[in-house]
């Protein structure tokens, strides 16, 4: 990344961000009854701090203007680009496999799974790699969770 | 004093006898183990391990169990330290300092101090439980509902401005935190909150699941095809722990403040170790001459929150102890086996069961010891884990995860959740917002709100009642001194520094793409 006005964009995103949530979070507390300061009701301190952060994305937005390019860059130190395509969707699909996998097929495919799935997701990875490595976690699986931990999964299962 | 003294060599006596002694071993140990797997923190350490001592003496167990608590506890810095990913929410502090560390190849040296601060700490820590819990005790019980809404204001405001980057993005995260702590049913008239209608959500996120998205998750998406090994430095050795008599000194007043931090919070029920961690971190912070350096690896940032963590951890054994009143979830844990045991815990616990109170003061020590020597060995083990090229550590940390996350209630339903929080945290992180605050201001919701919510009631809506109690309105103005200094420097800055920040920006750029090689 290298100028600033990519900062520029990324707090007017961020600040309508901040604005989206608070704003909606405010108008979901209101159904939940406010009530007044003294008898506070459920949606009171979510109300607020929904306001509030509301507040705080229309600052945010505005501060935008006004920080010069680069200042904001030099505070936050470490910046993070745009993810890897292929890297982020295997990891969140090798996430959403351990859950189907666990529900319905048990501890030793949803961990194959999960290994399987996220590893294939680095580039340089080859399949035979992946398949080596989600095998050797399988057997820590085993090993530490299973036997020694006994985590409430069957190794493995059909069905419910 | 001198009672104190004898009660204490008693305690010493019952602690180092054979098997006791095995029992408090084997917690460290295993305790230790288990921390040390991202998403296994204490809590799910011990509860996993409860069972165990259902047959036990009661003595050994609560030394066991005590074991495991701090044995996991420093495991789980370890898991900040090297890998980003804390296990327990108050490590969330240490990584914002250790990981930077890690990359800098400097990962031994920021093991090596968080064994002297914890072991420090965790010694004044029991020398204050030894001779300090009667004073202790009458000041947590001057702790209203107002004092401690006022005490998380201030928690909150420090922690956010904490956060790198503009203080104002760290407010909305802490917001983002209380609104998601906010999730699930509300005590006072059973409403279901944000919960979009599903039942898995009516008891609230789960923590876990939430620091394990944001800091684990999180961070794994935004890596990926980037990173070849967290340190590409893999010689190191036993002697790269031991940190240079420069780098103690560093980390000596940090260390002195955050043990001070912890103590003082540890008396105070209520008060979970998160925020303890993150106002040591937010006053080494305000105390540095150059604040803008945290989140780079600064010794500070590593040897403040973690001393505070463990004086907290010991202190709060006090209320938990003497008064029944558990600090968080773990104590009510500890208490719950001291219940199984037939033992009430209460003032009378000391002169009834003398054995189990100095007995467990005297194994904190010998626990501290056991946990030094053994990690002296074993560091040289997490280390290694570093040399493991990325694409096989992120596969199987999102393993780790994903099974730790579930056992925390074994239920599945907490993937979705952490799977969430680790896109959410992606986005945020790529909007260059810090994710830390968030985890802060989620543990803290719910205490906040209850406490807000109780003291209005009871002054009947005045919302001076925060500032017509002295411990409270001492709160409120250092809130109120520590937004106006933030506000101020901030306006400072943008008239007028732009050329330093942009020195800064050059200079954390150069570094970065040094790591990245």
């Amino acid at each position: 990344m290298s100028a600033g006005g990519k900062n520029y964009n990324k707090d007017y995103y961020g600040g309508a961000l901040m604005i989206l949530l608070g704003g909606s979070a405010a108008y979901a507390a209101q159904s939940y009854n406010i009530g007044s300061l003294a008898h506070m009701g459920p949606g009171y301190f979510p109300f607020a701090v929904g306001i509030l952060l509301a507040l705080t994305g229309v600052l945010i937005a505005l501060n935008a203007k006004k920080t010069g390019p680069g200042d904001e860059a030099a505070l936050v130190g470490h910046k993070h680009e745009i993810p890897d395509f292929r890297g982020a969707a295997c990891i969140i699909l090798g996430t959403i496999a351990f859950y189907f996998c666990g529900e319905y097929l048990g501890l030793l495919p949803a961990t194959f799974a999960i290994v399987f799935i996220c590893a294939l997701g680095d580039r340089s990875n080859s399949v035979m790699a992946c398949f080596v490595l989600a095998m050797s976690m399988m057997i820590v699986a085993v090993v530490i969770f299973w036997w020694a931990l006994q985590v409430q999964m069957p190794l493995v299962r059909w069905g419910m | 004093m001198g009672q104190a003294l004898q009660d204490l060599w008693y305690g010493f006596g019952i602690a180092f006898q054979g098997h006791n002694l095995m029992w408090s071993f084997f917690g460290v140990l295993v305790g230790n183990l288990i921390g040390v797997l991202p998403g296994m923190g204490a809590l799910s350490a011990i509860s996993i391990l409860l069972p165990l001592t259902y047959t036990m003496h009661p003595v050994p167990a609560i030394l066991m169990l005590a074991g495991i608590f701090y044995g996991s506890q420093y495991g789980g810095a370890i898991g900040a330290i090297l890998l980003n990913l804390p296990s327990h929410p108050p490590h969330a502090v240490t990584c914002l300092d250790g990981y930077p560390m890690t990359k800098k190849g400097k990962g031994g040296t920021a093991l090596g101090i968080t064994m002297i601060c914890s072991f420090f700490a965790a010694s004044v820590g029991i020398i204050v439980m030894i001779f300090a819990s009667p004073l202790l005790t009458t000041i947590a019980f001057k702790f209203g509902p107002a004092e401690l809404f006022s005490i998380m204001l201030l928690g909150l405001l420090a922690g956010s401005t904490m956060s790198r980057g503009s203080p104002l993005k760290g407010v909305a995260m802490t917001l983002f935190g209380l609104l998601c702590g906010i999730v699930g049913t509300d005590v006072n008239s059973g409403t279901f909150r944000f919960a979009f209608d599903i039942p898995d959500l009516s008891d609230g996120l789960e923590m876990v699941a939430v620091a394990m998205g944001l800091f684990g998750i999180a961070d794994f998406l935004l890596n990926v095809n980037k990173m070849k090994a967290i340190t590409s430095n893999t010689k190191m050795r036993i002697r790269d722990m031991r940190p240079s008599m420069a780098e103690l000194k560093e980390a000596f007043w940090p260390m002195v403040r955050g043990t001070a931090v912890g103590t003082l919070f540890g008396a105070m029920p209520g008060t979970g170790p998160t925020i303890t961690t993150f106002i040591a971190y937010a006053l080494e912070q305000k105390v540095a001459k150059d604040p803008s350096r945290f989140g780079t690896g600064m010794i500070a940032g590593v040897a403040a929150p973690e001393a505070s963590a463990h004086s907290k951890t010991q202190v709060d054994f006090i209320p938990t102890m003497s008064l029944g009143i558990p600090g968080d979830a773990v104590m009510a844990l500890l208490l719950g086996a001291l219940l199984i045991q037939g033992i009430q815990p209460g003032p009378q616990l000391i002169t009834e069961h003398p054995d189990i109170f100095w007995g467990l003061i005297a194994s904190f020590w010998i626990g501290n010891v056991i946990l030094m020597i053994l990690n002296v060995p074993l560091i040289g083990v997490w280390v290694k884990m570093l040399a493991v090229p990325y694409k096989y550590l992120f596969p199987s940390a999102m393993f780790f995860i994903a099974v730790g996350v579930f056992t925390t209630q074994n239920s599945l339903f907490h993937i979705w959740e952490v799977l969430a929080f680790g896109i959410i945290g992606a986005v945020l992180m790529v909007l260059d917002f810090s994710v830390a605050p968030i985890m802060l201001g989620f543990v803290l919701g719910p205490m906040m709100e209850e406490n807000f919510r109780r003291a209005l009631l009871l002054s009947r809506g005045d919302m001076m009642v925060f500032m017509q109690r002295p411990i409270s309105a001492t709160f409120v103005c250092i809130s109120l001194f520590l937004l106006a200094a933030v506000t101020w420097s901030a306006w400072r800055k943008r008239s007028g520094v732009s050329k330093v920040a942009q020195a800064i920006a050059q200079e954390t750029s150069d570094a970065g793409v040094v790591v990245a090689k």
